[in-house]
C-alpha cells in the first residue's frame, strides 16, 4: 500500500531512529535482552524438556504408586487440570469470570449416567458418550452464553451464578435428574487393583486436549481477539473484533472440555447427586487454581490444579469434616489475591527468567539484588529523539 | 481512496446538555482539516457521534455518499474510518505487535500481516518495541501506536483526537511529518488538537467549534485572526471590538 | 383461594422488606465501592448467629441484641475492607475483589461451622411463632417486627445518605470516584464507612432471617447470597430504591408461585431474573451504560 511505499521513501533525515533492519524481512521480532516480558509469553522458558518430563511422569505414575488411593488422586486431580484448562480457555482469555462452570459439568454428568441408563450402555461402552457429554454442554452453552454475554462484568458472574442456581435446582426437581436422590451411574464392568488406570488416562488424554486447545487459541488470531476483548472491548469493538462470536465461541470450548470432564467425573465417581454435582465450591476451587498458577497463562492452571487440587483432597481425608479446608483454601485465595496478585507461578518465573538473563551476562550482583527487590526494573522507556 | 466525511446538522444532548446543536462540517478528501474549540464545545462527540459511539438525536452524517448515521464502530471502522482518543486506548496486555494484528485487516494472509505491521511500527518508529508489552509504553509512544494501529485497515479517513496532546515538542514534529507523508498518499485527515501551532502548521482549513456548532471555518491564517474564533475562547470581551 | 392470595403478597411484601434491607446494604457498597460484595449472605448468617449466640448465652431479647450486633458488624465490615479489600488495585481489580469477597465469605463460613456445627439453629422469641390477626389474613408478628425494622433501617440510611456531609460525600463517590478526590473526599475512609454501613444492615436482617426461616445453618449463606444477587442485579446495580421495588416484587412472585408449585417457586425467582435482563441489560432501574466493561 502507499503507506508502506511512503515509508520507504522517507529520506534517512526524517527518521529520528535508525529503521530496525529486522523488518525488511519476514516476521521473528528481535527481542532484546532484559526487555520485560510477560512470563506467559515466553513460555518456552518452561522447557521442552521440561513439560516432556512432566508429561512422562503423570503417565507412568498409576504404574509406579498402585495404591489406589494415590491413583484416585491421580484421577480427581487430572480431571481438575482439565476444568481449570478449560475454564482458563474462556474466563483466563477474555476477563469474564465466570462462576457457573458446574452448569457444563453437571450437565456432561447427568447426560452420561440418564443416556447411559436409557440406552442401555455398559461397561467400556460409556466412554463413547463423554464427546457427546461434551457436545451436549457446548449446545447448551450457546442460549446461555447469548444471554450472559451481552452484560457488563459484574453483571456476568452474577448471572454465571445465577445459571449455577437454576441448574441446581432443577436437577433437585426434575425426574429426569432423578431428583434430590439423583441417578445411578452405571457400573463398570472390569475392577480389582487396576480399576483407577482407565479413568486415569482418559483423564490424562482429556486434559492434555484441553491444554493443546488452550495453546492453539492463544497462537491463533482468535485467542488474539479475545485477549484485546479482556483488556479493551469497546476499544476491540471500534476495530472490527466482533465481540460476541468471539467470546462466544471460546464459551463453547470451554463447555466442550468442561462437561468431558464432568461425565467423566460422574462415571468414576459412580452416581449424580444435586449437591456434589452442582457444588458452589465447584467453581471456586476452579478459580483458585487458574488464580494461582497464574491467569490467562496456559501453564498457569494445570500447575494451580496439580498443586491444590491433591492438597484439597489429602485434607478432606485427613479431617473428619472438611471445614478445615474450606478455611485454608479461603486463606490461601486472600493470600494469592493480595500479595501474588499475577499468581505465584508467574512472579516465580519471572525470578527465574530474570535470574537466567543476568546469570547470562555474568552478574550475579545484579541477580541477587533483583531477587531481594522482588520485582525486576523494567527498560527504559523513549529511546525515540 | 479518497473519502469525503461530512456531518450535517447533528445534534446531540446528554440530558440537560446541549453538546452539539446542529453542527455541520465537512472534512473534505485528502485534506488535512484541523477542529478546534474551547473545551465543552462537543469536538470528541463530534468524533463519537461520527465514528458510532454515540447516537445522535438528529441529523446526519456523511462518508462520500453514504450515509453512515448510527452506524456501529465496527461498521464505521470497516466502510474505512479509524479513529484515535483522546486518553489513548491501547491494548496494555498485549505486546506492541499484537496490538497491531488486533485490527481486522480483510483477510490477510498471516505473514503479510505481520510484516505489514512492523512496517507500520518502522513508520511510525516504535518498531523496537515491538516485543514489549505496550502496558510499558511511554505516553508518546502509545499515541505513536495508537496512530500506527488505526492505519492497519488502510483506513481512506482518519480521526485524530489530541495526537499531540502531553507529547514532547520534538516528538510533535515527527507525528507531524508522519501525517503529512500519510495525507500526500491520499488519506484524509480530521485532527481535534489545542496545539494552535500544530493545528495552523499542519491543517489546510480549520473548522472552530463552540457550544456545540460551527462559528468559523477557513484556512489557518484567516482562522487565526477571525473575532469569532477569540470570542469563543476568550469570551465576550474580543466581540465588543 | 383469595385469601391464599392475599396471604401469599402480604407475606411477600413483608419479607421483601427485609430482603430489600439487606440488598439495599448490597447495592450501596457496589455503588460506593464498585465491587460486589458476595460475603453479604454469609454475612447475614453471621448476624443470625451473632443474635443466636446474644439469646440463647447471655438471654438477651433479640430486638435488644440488635444494639449489639448492629454496632459489631460495622466493626467487623470495616475492618475487613481495610484488611481485605483497600490493598487491592490494578488492571483486574473488579475480579480480584469479587474473589476477595468470595474468600472471605469462605473463611468465615468454615470458622462458623467449627463453632456451631451444621445442626439447624433457629432464633426463638415470644413474637417469633404469634401473629396478629387482621381481616382474613393472618400476619406473624415476626414478619411485622422485621418489615417495621426494614422501614426504620431505610429511613435512617436515607437520612445519612441525604441529610448529612457524609451522606453527600458518600453520593458523589457513587457518582464520580475521581472528581470526589479531587475536591477532598477521602475516599477510603468513605469506602470503609460504607462497607460498613453496608454489613451493619445484614445484623438487622440476620435477625429477621434467623426468626423466620425455621432453622438456618452457615450453609444457608448461599440460597441467601443467591437471591441478594439477583435482586440487586435485576433492580440494577446502584439503586436502593429500585432495590427496594424488587425485593419486595421477586419475593411477592415467589410466594405467589409457591400456592401452587412450591418445589419450583425458587426457580421462578432466578428465571425472572435472567429472564428480565435479556431484555434490560442494566436491570430494571439501573442508570450504567449497558456496554460489556
Amino acid at each position: 500500500m502507499t503507506s508502506d511505499r511512503a515509508a520507504g521513501k522517507a529520506p534517512a533525515g526524517d527518521q529520528k531512529v535508525t529503521p530496525n533492519p529486522a523488518t525488511t524481512a519476514p516476521a521473528p521480532v528481535t527481542v532484546p535482552a532484559g526487555t520485560r516480558h510477560a512470563w506467559p509469553l515466553r513460555s518456552r522458558s518452561l522447557s521442552v524438556t521440561g513439560v516432556a518430563v512432566l508429561i512422562a511422569a503423570i503417565a507412568v505414575f498409576p504404574l509406579v504408586f498402585t495404591n489406589p488411593t494415590a491413583t484416585n488422586f491421580g484421577v480427581i486431580t487430572l480431571i481438575f487440570v482439565a476444568v481449570a484448562s478449560a475454564w482458563n480457555m474462556f474466563s483466563g482469555f477474555s476477563g469474564y469470570l465466570s462462576l457457573g462452570h458446574a452448569v457444563f459439568y453437571g450437565t456432561g454428568a447427568y447426560f452420561l449416567v440418564v443416556a447411559a441408563k436409557d440406552w442401555n450402555l455398559n461397561g467400556a461402552d460409556v466412554f463413547w458418550l463423554l464427546p457427546l457429554a461434551g457436545a451436549v454442554a457446548a449446545l447448551i452453552a450457546v442460549p446461555l452464553g447469548l444471554v450472559a454475554l451481552r452484560v457488563r462484568r459484574h453483571t456476568f458472574v452474577v448471572i454465571t451464578i445465577a445459571f449455577f442456581f437454576i441448574a441446581q435446582l432443577s436437577a433437585s426437581n426434575l425426574t429426569v435428574t432423578g431428583g434430590s436422590s439423583g441417578v445411578l451411574a452405571p457400573i463398570p464392568n472390569w475392577a480389582g487393583a487396576t480399576f483407577n488406570n482407565p479413568f486415569y488416562y482418559l483423564a490424562m488424554l482429556l486434559a492434555a486436549a484441553a491444554v493443546v486447545i488452550s495453546v492453539l487459541i492463544r497462537r491463533s488470531v482468535f485467542g488474539l481477539q479475545l485477549r484485546a476483548i479482556r483488556d479493551d472491548e469497546d476499544r476491540a469493538a471500534g476495530l472490527g473484533v466482533r465481540a460476541m462470536p468471539v467470546k462466544l465461541a471460546a464459551l463453547v470450548l470451554s463447555a466442550f472440555f468442561t462437561g468431558m470432564a464432568g461425565a467423566l467425573w460422574v462415571y468414576f465417581i459412580g452416581q449424580a447427586v444435586p449437591q456434589f454435582v452442582f457444588d458452589p465450591l465447584f467453581d471456586l476451587a476452579v478459580v483458585l487454581m487458574a488464580f494461582f498458577g497464574g491467569l490467562g497463562t496456559i501453564a498457569g492452571p494445570v500447575l494451580g490444579a496439580l498443586i491444590l487440587e491433591p492438597t484439597q483432597l489429602y485434607l478432606n481425608l485427613q479431617e473428619s469434616n472438611s471445614y478445615e479446608s474450606e478455611i485454608l483454601f479461603g486463606a490461601l485465595f486472600l493470600v494469592v489475591i493480595l500479595f501474588l496478585p499475577r499468581g505465584v507461578l508467574p512472579t516465580a518465573g519471572e525470578w527465574l527468567t530474570t535470574g537466567r538473563i543476568q546469570r547470562l551476562r555474568g552478574d550475579w550482583q545484579a541477580w541477587r539484588a533483583r531477587r531481594t527487590a522482588n520485582r525486576p526494573v523494567p527498560p527504559a522507556a523513549g529511546n525515540l529523539s | 481512496m479518497s473519502g469525503t466525511l461530512r456531518a450535517e446538522g447533528v445534534s446531540k444532548s446528554f440530558g440537560g446538555l446541549q453538546a452539539l446543536a446542529d453542527c455541520s462540517l465537512t472534512a473534505p478528501a485528502g485534506r488535512i482539516t484541523g477542529l478546534i474549540g474551547p473545551n465543552g464545545s462537543g469536538k470528541t462527540t463530534l468524533f463519537n457521534a461520527i465514528t458510532g459511539y454515540e447516537r445522535v438525536d438528529s441529523g446526519q452524517v456523511y462518508l462520500d455518499d453514504r450515509r453512515i448515521t448510527g452506524a456501529s464502530p465496527q461498521r464505521v471502522f470497516a466502510l474505512g474510518v479509524g479513529r484515535t482518543f483522546q486518553l489513548t486506548r491501547i491494548f496494555p496486555r498485549l505486546t506492541v505487535l499484537e496490538n497491531m494484528l488486533v485490527p481486522a485487516n480483510r483477510g490477510r494472509p498471516a505473514r503479510e500481516r505481520r510484516e505489514h505491521a512492523m512496517d507500520l511500527l518502522t513508520f511510525t518508529g516504535i518498531a523496537g518495541h515491538a516485543g514489549s508489552l505496550a502496558g510499558t509504553l511511554s505516553y508518546g509512544q502509545r499515541k505513536l501506536l495508537e496512530l500506527a494501529y488505526v492505519l492497519v485497515a488502510d483506513p481512506a479517513v482518519v480521526l485524530l483526537d489530541e495526537p499531540a496532546g502531553g507529547v514532547n515538542p520534538s516528538l510533535i514534529h515527527h507525528i507531524a511529518d508522519r501525517i503529512r507523508e500519510l495525507n500526500s498518499a491520499g488519506r484524509t485527515f480530521l485532527i481535534v488538537e489545542h496545539n494552535m501551532e500544530f493545528v495552523m502548521g499542519l491543517c489546510h482549513e480549520v473548522t472552530v467549534l463552540d457550544s456545540g456548532t460551527v462559528v468559523a471555518s477557513g484556512p489557518p491564517e484567516v482562522i487565526r485572526t477571525d473575532p469569532r474564533v477569540l470570542d469563543a475562547y476568550l469570551g465576550t470581551e474580543a466581540a465588543d471590538d | 383461594m383469595a385469601s391464599e392470595i392475599g396471604q401469599a403478597i402480604a407475606a411477600g411484601i413483608l419479607g421483601g422488606g427485609v430482603y430489600a434491607l439487606m440488598a439495599a446494604g448490597l447495592t450501596l457498597i457496589f455503588g460506593v465501592l464498585d465491587i460486589i460484595n458476595v460475603a453479604q449472605g454469609i454475612f447475614v448468617v453471621l448476624g443470625a448467629y451473632l443474635s443466636y449466640v446474644l439469646s440463647v448465652h447471655l438471654h438477651l431479647d433479640l430486638l435488644l441484641g440488635l444494639f449489639i450486633t448492629v454496632p459489631a458488624m460495622f466493626v467487623i465490615g470495616v475492618v475487613i475492607y481495610w484488611l481485605f479489600i483497600r490493598p487491592l488495585r490494578g488492571a483486574e481489580r473488579t475480579s480480584m475483589t469479587l474473589l476477595a469477597c468470595f474468600a472471605v465469605a469462605l473463611i468465615i463460613e468454615g470458622v462458623l461451622y467449627q463453632e456451631f456445627g451444621s445442626n439447624y439453629v433457629s432464633l426463638n422469641a415470644w413474637y417469633t411463632t404469634a401473629s396478629v390477626h387482621l381481616f382474613d389474613f393472618y400476619l406473624a408478628d415476626i414478619y411485622l417486627i422485621g418489615f417495621g425494622l426494614a422501614a426504620v433501617a431505610f429511613g435512617a440510611l436515607y437520612l445519612i445518605l441525604y441529610r448529612t456531609t457524609f451522606g453527600r460525600a458518600v453520593r458523589a463517590t457513587m457518582q464520580n470516584q475521581v472528581a470526589a478526590r479531587l475536591i477532598g473526599i477521602d475516599v477510603n475512609r468513605v469506602s470503609a464507612v460504607t462497607f460498613g454501613i453496608g454489613t451493619a444492615v445484614t445484623a438487622i436482617g440476620g435477625m429477621v432471617y434467623g426468626a423466620i426461616s425455621g432453622g438456618f445453618t452457615p450453609n444457608s449463606s448461599y440460597d441467601l447470597i443467591s437471591r441478594l444477587l439477583a435482586i440487586v442485579i435485576l433492580a440494577g446495580m446502584g439503586s436502593i430504591g429500585g432495590a427496594l421495588v424488587t425485593a419486595i416484587f421477586m419475593t411477592t412472585v415467589e410466594a405467589l408461585v409457591d400456592i401452587w408449585q412450591p418445589d419450583w417457586a425458587v426457580v421462578v425467582f432466578y428465571l425472572a431474573m435472567v429472564i428480565i435482563l435479556t431484555f434490560r441489560p442494566a436491570g430494571l432501574f439501573g442508570r450504567r451504560a449497558v456496554r460489556a466493561q
